[in-house]
């Protein structure tokens, strides 16, 4: 079902945990539907100092929080901001089909956590790229624009 | 999914999913494959045969079951037997009467059944179950009415265990005039089964899940009790199921269930004590867990739990590392991205559904098993639940 790199992070995440007194905190997902993401974030000179996850959901869910936590720790935030789901799920060698809607939300995750720093720096950001969409309303039938062959 | 470096022993606990083919099975079935070869329906030595193979396997099935062997058809599976009684039923008796009444439990064998039939003009009423998943005869009868041509509710439920009380709810249905089916795949083989007793007029029983091969079913059917066939073409099984008949399959079904009735007391109380040592060493073991199912009216061989703040994929995945097999009733472990309908109709939130685990116990199983489950399974919850947001401050 998954491949071994899912499974390395799945079975061996990295940067797991809270960070204390975040420069950015991230929340997206619902436990309703199986994922809850939370992603804390430490910022210096614009850029990803440090960054943890905590997850709760699905084998994919977990490993997608680990790896995006790799791809952009050190990024200037707006280079970390360019960083999709796609991306996450490619950087892992890619996901089961029906993974790519529901349990791929680790980089919106990052993006929320940015958001709120710069939010609570009074800066006012665009949306076009960074916010997330509202996990908690989604329809599962509603496919994404992710490919998958 | 297949590398296990950490696995100290191999349990299987996935039998309400299927069970091996026992060795006693497979040998009796072997014969049939290339030496007995022939078509049951053919007017020579190899046809009669294949006839008495059959004969005698329909002999072995309607006797686990306290039925005749005239009772007894062969189909592919629990799932065509569903189809055949419920789409059978309500297509022979439609002049009857244009009402059905089965649970929102079912297996989806039989709820899509109904829901296609929806579809096609019937009004079906849903029961629903309590906190347990019973379903109350009291509410059969009170959907029940004139125009009621067929009630299907299940006998053992197949993700928590729960019994049914058929046998009431049978009685109702009869009382009514109505036509009685249940889906008794989980629970022929585990707990004593008699048709006449239990007020059943029809009953699914499928070979995979009692040592049996895959690929073979059966549908007890009432004398008297016609249906519209729903595959046609040859006189195969009394006109109401054509298709040659698959000898071997149905040869190891029937060695399944003889083996199955001579067995079925005391394997059924061997299972009883595992499953309680098991669900016993789950609730104490680890904290916030709650057992899903009926406590006490509950299939010997089903343990059912939710562990709360976590998500069943990721425990699954973990316990297969450790070799140990389970399921689950949450979304990421269905296909369909749905979490499990029978959690969510005994009330059950999302987030506990999403962390239930099933361990369905079979043969194979022996108390060491128990002790290794209870060893391995706290650790993988604890590492889980410190990577998790959820726990019991949470605020979600």
């Amino acid at each position: 079902m998954y491949n071994d790199k899912v499974m390395d992070h799945f079975f061996n995440p990295r940067n797991v945990g809270e960070l204390e007194n975040p420069d950015g905190v991230g929340q997206v997902g619902n436990p309703v539907c199986g994922d809850t993401m939370r992603i804390t974030l430490k910022i210096k000179d614009n850029r990803i100092e440090d960054i943890k996850f905590r997850t709760f959901g699905c084998g994919a869910a977990i490993a997608t929080s680990s790896m995006v936590t790799e791809l952009v720790k050190g990024l200037t935030l707006e280079e970390a901001l360019e960083v999709s789901n796609k991306q996450v799920a490619e950087s892992l060698g890619g996901l089961p089909p029906q993974k790519l809607h529901c349990s791929n939300l680790a980089a919106e995750a990052v993006h929320a956590a940015i958001q709120d720093y710069y939010k609570k720096q009074g800066l006012v950001v665009s949306d076009d790229n960074g916010s997330s969409h509202d996990h908690s309303t989604h329809d599962h039938s509603v496919d994404d624009e992710s490919s998958e062959e | 999914m297949s590398s296990q470096p950490n696995a100290q022993r191999q349990v299987y606990l996935d039998h309400s999913a299927t069970t091996p083919v026992r060795p006693e099975v497979l040998a009796a079935m072997l014969p049939y494959f290339a030496g007995k070869f022939g078509n049951a329906s053919s007017i020579h030595r190899w046809g009669y045969e294949a006839r008495e193979a059959i004969n005698d396997a329909r002999e072995k099935v309607a006797s686990l079951i306290g039925a005749s062997p005239s009772e007894i058809l062969f189909t592919s599976g629990g799932t065509e037997a569903d189809n055949l009684a419920i789409r059978g039923v309500a297509h022979a008796r439609r002049s009857r009467g244009n009402h059905l009444i089965t649970s929102q439990i079912e297996h989806h064998a039989v709820l899509h059944t109904f829901e296609v039939l929806q579809k096609e003009g019937f009004e079906v009423t849903f029961l629903p179950c309590d906190k347990y998943g019973l379903i109350d005869p009291d509410d059969v009868r009170k959907a029940i009415r004139k125009d009621t041509i067929l009630v299907s509710i299940m006998h053992g439920q197949n993700e928590v265990g729960t019994v049914e009380p058929i046998k009431e709810i049978g009685e109702i249905a009869r009382e009514h005039g109505a036509l009685f089916h249940s889906d008794a795949v989980q629970s022929a083989g585990k707990i004593p089964i008699d048709v006449k007793e239990l007020n059943v007029d029809l009953l699914t029983l499928s070979s995979h899940k009692i040592y049996g091969p895959k690929g073979v079913g059966a549908l007890y059917v009432t004398k008297g009790v016609r249906l519209t066939p729903q595959v046609t073409g040859g006189a195969h099984e009394r006109r109401m199921r054509a298709g040659t008949e698959n000898v071997p399959g149905i040869v190891g079904f029937g060695e399944a269930c003889r083996l199955a009735k001579a067995e079925l007391p005391e394997e059924s109380a061997r299972l009883t004590k595992l499953r309680d040592k098991l669900i016993e060493g789950l609730l104490n073991e680890i904290p916030d867990v709650v057992l899903n199912g009926h406590p006490v009216l509950r299939l010997p061989h089903n343990v059912n739990v939710s562990v709360k703040y976590l998500e069943g994929e990721s425990i699954l995945l973990n316990l297969d590392r450790m070799g140990v097999a389970a399921s689950s009733g949450s979304a990421c472990t269905s296909g369909s991205l749905e979490p499990s309908h029978v959690l969510l109709a005994m009330g059950l939130s999302h987030e506990t559904t999403h962390g239930s685990l099933r361990f369905s116990l079979g043969m194979s199983n022996t108390e060491e098993d128990i002790n290794y489950v209870l060893e391995i399974l706290p650790p993988i919850v604890e590492k889980l639940r410190a990577m998790s947001p959820l726990g019991p401050g949470s605020v979600l």
